[in-house]
């Protein structure tokens, strides 16, 4: 998928002028925040599951290559096979040669997101194969023509009334006249024209929450049960996960597996948890005859080793997007690529190049909700940071800025220039405001006065006045 | 006790009332204040916008002027936890100054921590008449941990209800240059947190941050909206004569 996160502050001006974007944004905002914290309510022992689960991924990430090799043993030991992509070119050549060895035609898949950032269904659609999403906001966004706008709630941004327009387009023949008002309305039309596409398909092709070293499996949660069809109905069975996905053991899982849903959606646990080892065995009455596990690095392997490797942890639960005011204010689409809100900011710039994605670490209060509510505990604000000074290591920030920021910390390292400047610059800031105590126009301070005024001084130094009362308090001791 | 406030860019060049509020409110618990002259900026803006060399050399700077003080008082959470959490790691490899940074930062409060926790104040003794909401900055939340003891202290004035804001947890759009970096942003974030002040009736709000309250007075005005904008130092040092923030005299 090509970035334009680059365009993020046009994008975001864009976003926040749609109306229905905006409305769809405040309905999912509210609901995913109050339905987390009805469920952390319910769960007392959060604050130790979060740093039992920091433990795991830490000692996982720790002994990475081990459990990874592990983890293919397993994979081969129950029949299925392993195969490792150092990027995404190699990823989708893998999964589309994977396809050609099957002679399929048609693959359904389950939602994935290192697919969309490998770039999956673009690699399967150029080799004359037919996708089917089969996650049902997957599936809108697909007809839609668009990239999911949030991790676990791809098509968020859309109405119902939107999503309806899309299935008249899309959807022909007889049993799909009847109009779509209710949710269930729309649930049950998608069930319809998936039911073919799952028993039609050659390949199903799925992600995984984590993969199990110890027992070969991966797991997969899901609330809509497709994942489930999409893995064990067509002849061969492909996932493709990220190396970090890794854990030692189905014990582990059940930790990570605690935090996932509350965290998401605030379920306690998804409707579905499936765990997927091998292919079909000769007892089995159904289940794939094949079983590949695409293990992709991209990059991750480098993080293992610099400031990002807490990123890592990340088991992509969406809570950081659910609770930032950013991604709250602007949705998912603004910041370009793959991966939106602060775990996107972290993680596009290493993926993209920090040149074309470096913008979007910028574009944070940096007010460390996201860090608060991380099951993870991963410290989103100071990764930001981290691209943050590595932006202006490699003169990525906009000379205007960049000078400006020089000129006041010089001015802040002469303490007694600094002094005068305060002094002369806040009775004149004061002298100019008058009676009415604030600014409507400001030089070069548009930025803040497009919408605010600016409040004026009081006028004087705070330092400057405590230090002459104190100097008249000596004179008349 | 010798404290000595540090009472950052904003309050010098804005609002000196807060760091006369702030010595008086310190005096009066029984500390002996220093206010020293050579204090400028934390060096935040420069940290958070990745200029580390000048966020080591003003960091430096400050430890140079309070580092022989019992403790240093601020009156914002932000510039609280910029040194008490990050200048650790902006001068991590200087070897002159790690171990004196890691000393400022233990004992650096932030204003109204300070006053309950560590000295154990419980009333001010002043007076505000009136129904007042508190807006938690995020630094003050979440870096300082401070959200229940200037509630404490504000709901020790007499006269004063206060009432809680919808969702004070989300941050007001301030982040420093963030407001001017990404003024569309800012201004939706401010317009949400100052909708939520109206909804509490309140007719003044308060916090513990200069910036924030610069940015929520900021709308305010703007909006043309009858609430007073208050440091909470000034609230507790019973300083509201004085026209509030953005307010003609």
């Amino acid at each position: 998928m090509r970035a334009h996160s680059q365009a993020f502050p046009q994008r975001a001006q864009v976003a926040l002028l749609d109306e229905r974007l905006q409305a769809a944004l405040a309905k999912a905002r509210g609901g995913f925040v109050d339905k987390r914290r009805a469920a952390l309510d319910q769960l007392p022992e959060f604050e130790q599951l979060r740093v039992a689960a920091r433990e795991i991924k830490e000692h996982t990430l720790s002994h990475l290559e081990q459990y990874l090799l592990q983890f293919e043993q397993q994979v081969e030991l129950s029949g299925g096979k392993v195969h490792w992509a150092a990027d995404p070119a190699e990823a989708c050549e893998i999964a589309v040669g994977l396809c050609r060895d099957a002679d399929a035609q048609a693959v359904t898949k389950g939602k994935t997101m290192v697919g969309e950032e490998i770039g999956l269904n673009e690699a399967l659609e150029a080799a004359s194969l037919r996708v089917i999403e089969t996650d049902l906001g997957e599936y809108i966004i697909q007809l839609a023509e668009e990239p999911p706008s949030h991790i676990i709630a791809p098509a968020v941004h859309k109405s119902r009334g939107e999503i309806a327009e899309l299935f008249q387009a899309h959807h022909h023949g007889e049993e799909f006249t009847r109009p779509l008002e209710t949710v269930p309305d729309i649930v049950d039309e998608a069930r319809k024209v998936l039911r073919d596409e799952f028993l039609g398909a050659d390949v199903g092709i799925t992600g995984a929450n984590m993969l199990i070293a110890d027992t070969g499996s991966t797991a997969l949660v899901t609330n809509e049960g497709n994942g489930d069809l999409t893995a064990s109905l067509p002849r061969v069975h492909i996932v493709i996960a990220s190396i970090e996905k890794v854990v030692p053991t189905l014990e582990d899982a059940t930790v990570l597996l605690r935090l996932l849903a509350r965290s998401a959606t605030g379920q306690s646990i998804t409707s579905y948890t499936s765990f997927f080892t091998g292919p079909k065995r000769s007892e089995d009455i159904g289940g794939p005859e094949q079983f590949h596990v695409v293990l992709v690095d991209n990059g991750r392997s480098e993080m293992l080793g610099n400031a990002f490797r807490e990123m890592l942890r990340c088991i992509r639960c969406g809570a950081c997007l659910n609770h930032c005011p950013v991604y709250g204010a602007v949705g998912g689409h603004a910041y370009g690529w793959v991966y939106p809100g602060p775990m996107g900011s972290v993680l596009t710039p290493l993926m993209i190049g920090l040149d074309e994605g470096h913008v979007l670490a910028d574009a944070s209060s940096l007010c460390g909700r996201c860090e608060a509510v991380c099951p993870m505990s991963i410290p989103l604000p100071s990764l930001l940071r981290e691209h943050r000074l590595q932006s202006h290591r490699d003169g990525l920030m906009k000379p205007l800025a960049r000078s400006m920021l020089g000129f006041w910390a010089a001015i802040a390292r002469r303490p007694r220039l600094y002094r005068w400047l305060v002094e002369r610059k806040s009775r004149l800031l004061h002298r100019i405001a008058g009676k009415r105590g604030y600014l409507r126009h400001v030089p070069m301070a548009g930025g803040w006065t497009c919408s605010r005024d600016l409040p004026a001084p009081q006028g004087g130094s705070f330092v400057a006045e405590w230090q002459r009362r104190q100097g008249n308090k000596d004179d008349n001791a | 006790m010798r404290v000595a406030l540090f009472a950052t860019c904003l309050v010098d060049f804005m609002r000196p009332s807060v760091g006369f509020a702030a010595v008086q409110l310190l005096q009066q618990a029984g500390c002996e204040v220093d206010v020293p002259l050579a204090q400028t900026c934390c060096g935040q803006p420069a940290w958070n916008n990745g200029d580390a060399a000048n966020a080591r050399k003003l960091a430096r700077q400050m430890i140079d002027v309070f580092e022989d003080y019992d403790h240093v008082i601020v009156p914002s959470g932000s510039c609280a936890g910029m040194l008490r959490h990050h200048y650790p790691t902006v001068l991590a490899e200087d070897s002159d100054y790690s171990e004196r940074a890691n000393q400022l930062a233990a004992r650096c409060h932030e204003l109204t921590g300070f006053l309950v926790d560590v000295l154990g104040v419980t009333s001010t003794g002043a007076v505000f008449d009136g129904r007042l909401t508190w807006h938690d900055s995020c630094s003050c939340l979440r870096e300082m941990q401070v959200s229940r003891q200037p509630r404490q202290l504000l709901q020790a004035l007499q006269g004063c209800e206060l009432i809680e804001l919808p969702d004070n947890e989300v941050c007001c759009g301030f982040g420093g240059t963030f407001c001017v970096k990404f003024p569309e942003i800012s201004t939706r974030m401010v317009t949400d947190k100052v909708d939520a002040i109206v909804t509490t009736g309140a007719s003044t709000v308060a916090a513990a941050d200069l910036g924030c309250l610069m940015n929520i007075a900021g709308r305010i005005s703007r909006r043309e909206l009858p609430i007073r904008v208050f440091h909470v130092a000034e609230l507790l040092a019973g300083m509201t004569d004085t026209p509030a923030i953005g307010e003609k005299s």
